[in-house]
C-alpha cells in the first residue's frame, strides 16, 4: 500500500469522510463572532503610527510631492537602485540616483536598494503587501538589497487583516512586510536587520 | 521510526534536576520568558475580541480534523494543479527518504533550511548528513544551535538557553568568518549572522522548510518569520521541498484572518511578525521552478484517534505555553527529551511517539496542573486535561511500582475498617518525629523514592476523628 493511501485510511477509521456538501455546512456554522476591524476613524493616521512602531521611516506626501521625496531619499545613501520596468515613470522622474531596471538576481546584491510600490496595506497592524505585480517586482528585488523604499497609496490601505485578505489573490506569491528585518532570537528582544532590508522607508501618498 | 528521543535521555525529573541546578541556564530562561509575557499580554489586551478570535481558531482546527481526509485530497488537487508535487510520508524515516532522494535528484550536497519544527521532529538534518548532504541553519537561533552543536529548548526561540555573551563566544569558536573583535550587543551578532549567510543564500540550488499553514482551498503555503532568512530560502533556490504535518491544514484563504492575527500576537507579542510568505505551487519568472510538499503523519493519525488528547494537533507552534509555564521557566527545554518541549511538548511528545520510553512516560507529570497554559493558548488547548488524560494511559501502559500496588491495597484494607483507620491515623501523627520545621524531607527506606521530589507535609498531632471522639463534636472543647 502506498503511503498516501495508508495514511487516508488511518484516517478514515478514526473520521469517515463526509460528502463534501456536509463538510461545507460544517464550516459554515463555525462561530466567527470577532471583529472584521478594530478602528474606526482615520485609517490613514492609524496606518503611518503603526509602521513607525516597527522603526520604519514614514513619511506622508501628496501626489505631487512623490518625486522631489523620493530623490532625496534616494541621495541620502550613495549607490544605485533597483526598480521594477512598470513602476510610474514620475515616482523617480527627479532622482539624481543610477537606477537599474529589472535587475538580475546576482546583480542584486550590488544596489544600494530598491523601490516598489505595493498590492495593499493594513493600518491595524503596519502591514504592507506585495503581491509582485504591477510596480512591484519579483520577490527577490525587495528582499536581497539591504534598503527598501515602498510607495503605498492612501487607497490601497485597508483596516484591519480580514479585508486585506479579502483583497489579495492567494494564487499569486505574496509578501507581508511589517517593519524591516528582526529578529527575537538573542535573549527574545526584537532587533531590527538580519537577512532582509535592514531600512524600511514608507511614502503614504494621500 | 517515528520521532527520535535524544540518545540516551534521562526521564523529565533527572533531566530537570540537572537544569535547575544551574544558576546561569535558569537566569537566561527567567530573563527571557518574563520580558516575552509581559509584552505578550500587551499585544493580546489590545484585540478585545481575543476571545472570539480564540474560539473562532479552535473551532476552525477541529473542523479540519474532523475532515481530514476531506481537506488532505483537496489540498493535494491544488497544489498539484498550480505545479507543485505531493509526496506523503508515514512516518520519520520515510519522511527523510523522500527528501534525500528529491535533493539528489538534483545533484546538489548542500540545502539551506528555513526553522522548521517538523524537520527537527523527524530528525532530517542528521539523516541528510549520513547521505552525504550538508543542511545549513539559517534562522539565527537556529544557527546559534547548529554552530554550538547544541540542541534547541524553545518552539519559537531555540537557543533562549544562550544569552548574548554565550552567543558571541559560540560565534567566536564555530564561525569560520565571524568578525575579529566581535561584541556581545544582539545588533552586531546579527550583523555577523548576515555576513556568513549571504553567499549560502545567493548560491543555494536547493531550500528546505516547514509552513505555518496550508490553505486547503487554494494549495497555499504560508510561512511566518522575522529575520527575512524565510524570504531567502522561500524565493532563491531552484527547488523548493516543504515538509508539513498534516494538521497544518486550514480550510480556506479566509481562515488565515483569524491565524495571522492569533499567532503573532501569542508569539512574538507583534501586532504582526517582519515577514509573510505565501506562494501557490510555482509562480514562472518568481522564485524556485521546482516545489515538493511533502505531507507528514508520523504519529499524527495515531493522536487523532484519541478523542481526548487530538486537541493538540490544534497547535500552531506560537509558544506561549513554554514562556507562562513554571516548570519549563525552571527547568528549560531540553529536560523535555524532545524538540517540543514545554507544555505541549508534554502532551505532544508521548502521543507522536507513543508512551513508551523513560522520557515519554514522565512527560505527562512535568507539569503542575496550574492552568497558566491552557490560558495562554491561542487555540484553547486545555492542556491540563490532557496531561492528566495522558497520565491515566501512562499508568495503564507503564509497569507500577510494586511498593505503589502494596500502598493501594493496604490504603484499601486500613478504609474498610474504623478501628484500623484509628490506628494508622495515630501511627501517622506519630511520624512528627522524623519532621524537620514543620516538613518530612526524607522517608526511609523504599519510601524515600516519594520524598526524593517532594516534601511530605507533617501530619497533625491529632485526627480529626480522635478530635471528635475526644471533645464530642467540640462541645466538651476546653479553653475556648
Amino acid at each position: 500500500m502506498s503511503a498516501r493511501e495508508e495514511i487516508l485510511r488511518r484516517i478514515e477509521r478514526v473520521t469517515p469522510t463526509r460528502p463534501a456538501a456536509e463538510v461545507a455546512a460544517s464550516y459554515d456554522r463555525i462561530d466567527r463572532a470577532y471583529r472584521r476591524r478594530h478602528h474606526d476613524g482615520n485609517v490613514l493616521d492609524l496606518f503611518a503610527e503603526r509602521v513607525a512602531d516597527y522603526r520604519a521611516t514614514v513619511l506622508r506626501v501628496t501626489p505631487s510631492g512623490v518625486p522631489g521625496t523620493l530623490a532625496e531619499r534616494l541621495a541620502a545613501r550613495p549607490g544605485s537602485y533597483g526598480v521594477p520596468s512598470d513602476l510610474p515613470p514620475e515616482w523617480v522622474a527627479e532622482a539624481g540616483a543610477p537606477l537599474v531596471r529589472d535587475p538580475s538576481v546576482t546583480a542584486l546584491d550590488g544596489l544600494a536598494g530598491a523601490v516598489t510600490g505595493c498590492a495593499a496595506a493594513i493600518a491595524e497592524t503596519g502591514t504592507i503587501i506585495l503581491d509582485h505585480g504591477t510596480a512591484q517586482g519579483p520577490r527577490a528585488l525587495s528582499l536581497v538589497p539591504d534598503y527598501h523604499l515602498i510607495v503605498v497609496r492612501a487607497e490601497q490601505i485597508v483596516p484591519d487583516v480580514p479585508d486585506a485578505l479579502a483583497r489579495l489573490d492567494p494564487l499569486r506569491p505574496l509578501t507581508f512586510v511589517s517593519g524591516p528585518s528582526a529578529t527575537s532570537d538573542i535573549e527574545l528582544s526584537r532587533v531590527e536587520g538580519v537577512h532582509g532590508p535592514r531600512t524600511l522607508e514608507v511614502l503614504v501618498v494621500a | 521510526m517515528t520521532m527520535p528521543t535524544y540518545i540516551g535521555m534521562p526521564s523529565f525529573p533527572d533531566a530537570a534536576r540537572r537544569a535547575v541546578a544551574d544558576p546561569r541556564l535558569r537566569a537566561n530562561l527567567a530573563h527571557a520568558t518574563t520580558t516575552i509575557r509581559g509584552r505578550r499580554a500587551d499585544a493580546v489586551a489590545e484585540l478585545d475580541d481575543w476571545p472570539a478570535l480564540r474560539e473562532a481558531g479552535k473551532q476552525i482546527k477541529d473542523h479540519v480534523l474532523e475532515n481530514l481526509g476531506h481537506y488532505l485530497r483537496v489540498l493535494e488537487e491544488k497544489v498539484t494543479a498550480a505545479g507543485g508535487t505531493v509526496h506523503w510520508a508515514r512516518d520519520a524515516a520515510e519522511a527523510n527518504r523522500v527528501v534525500a532522494d528529491l535533493v539528489k535528484a538534483t545533484g546538489e550536497t548542500e540545502v539551506v533550511k528555513v526553522k522548521s519544527m517538523a524537520t527537527q521532529e523527524i530528525g532530517l538534518n542528521e539523516f541528510l548528513a549520513g547521505e552525504g548532504i550538508t543542511a545549513f541553519e539559517t534562522d539565527l537561533a537556529e544557527l546559534i544551535v547548529q554552530l554550538g552543536d547544541d540542541r534547541p529548548s524553545h518552539i519559537l526561540v531555540p537557543a533562549i538557553h544562550r544569552n548574548r555573551s554565550d552567543i558571541r563566544d559560540i560565534f567566536l569558536r564555530a564561525m569560520d568568518d565571524a568578525p575579529e573583535g566581535l561584541t556581545d550587543s544582539p545588533a552586531a551578532l546579527a550583523e555577523a549572522a548576515r555576513r556568513h549567510l549571504r553567499a549560502k543564500f545567493l548560491s543555494a540550488k536547493v531550500a528546505v522548510s516547514g509552513v505555518n499553514f496550508a490553505v486547503a482551498d487554494t494549495g497555499t503555503l504560508v510561512v511566518l518569520e522575522s529575520e527575512g532568512n524565510g524570504r531567502m530560502c522561500l524565493t532563491l533556490p531552484e527547488t523548493l521541498i516543504s515538509v508539513v504535518g498534516v494538521e497544518k491544514i486550514v480550510p480556506s484563504w479566509r481562515d488565515l484572518e483569524v491565524f495571522l492575527q492569533l499567532l503573532p500576537r501569542s508569539s512574538t507579542a507583534e501586532r504582526m511578525n517582519p515577514y509573510t510568505s505565501t506562494w501557490t505551487g510555482v509562480h514562472p519568472g518568481d522564485g524556485p521552478r521546482d516545489f515538493h510538499l511533502v505531507l507528514l503523519d508520523n504519529g499524527r493519525t495515531a493522536t487523532l484517534a484519541d478523542e481526548v488528547g487530538r486537541q493538540a494537533l490544534r497547535c500552531i507552534r506560537c509558544s506561549a505555553c513554554l514562556n507562562v509555564c513554571p516548570v519549563y521557566q525552571r527547568a528549560g527545554g531540553h529536560a523535555y527529551g524532545s524538540p517540543y518541549p514545554g507544555p505541549i511538548g508534554a502532551i505532544l511528545s508521548p502521543q507522536i511517539r507513543g508512551i513508551g520510553s523513560d522520557v515519554d512516560a514522565s512527560l505527562p507529570y512535568a507539569s503542575s496542573l496550574c492552568g497558566a497554559c491552557f490560558d495562554a493558548c491561542p487555540v484553547a488547548i486545555d492542556i491540563p486535561e490532557v496531561l492528566v488524560h495522558l497520565r491515566a494511559r501512562a499508568v495503564e501502559k507503564g509497569p507500577r511500582h510494586p511498593l505503589e500496588r502494596a500502598a493501594m491495597a493496604a490504603a484499601g484494607w486500613t478504609l474498610r475498617s474504623p478501628t484500623r483507620l484509628a490506628l494508622a491515623q495515630r501511627g501517622a501523627s506519630a511520624s512528627r518525629r522524623v519532621a524537620r520545621r514543620g516538613r518530612i524531607r526524607r522517608l526511609p527506606g523504599p519510601l524515600s523514592a516519594w520524598t526524593e521530589t517532594r516534601d511530605a507535609p507533617v501530619p497533625p498531632p491529632e485526627s480529626f476523628r480522635a478530635w471528635w471522639a475526644r471533645t464530642d463534636g467540640g462541645r466538651k472543647e476546653t479553653g475556648r
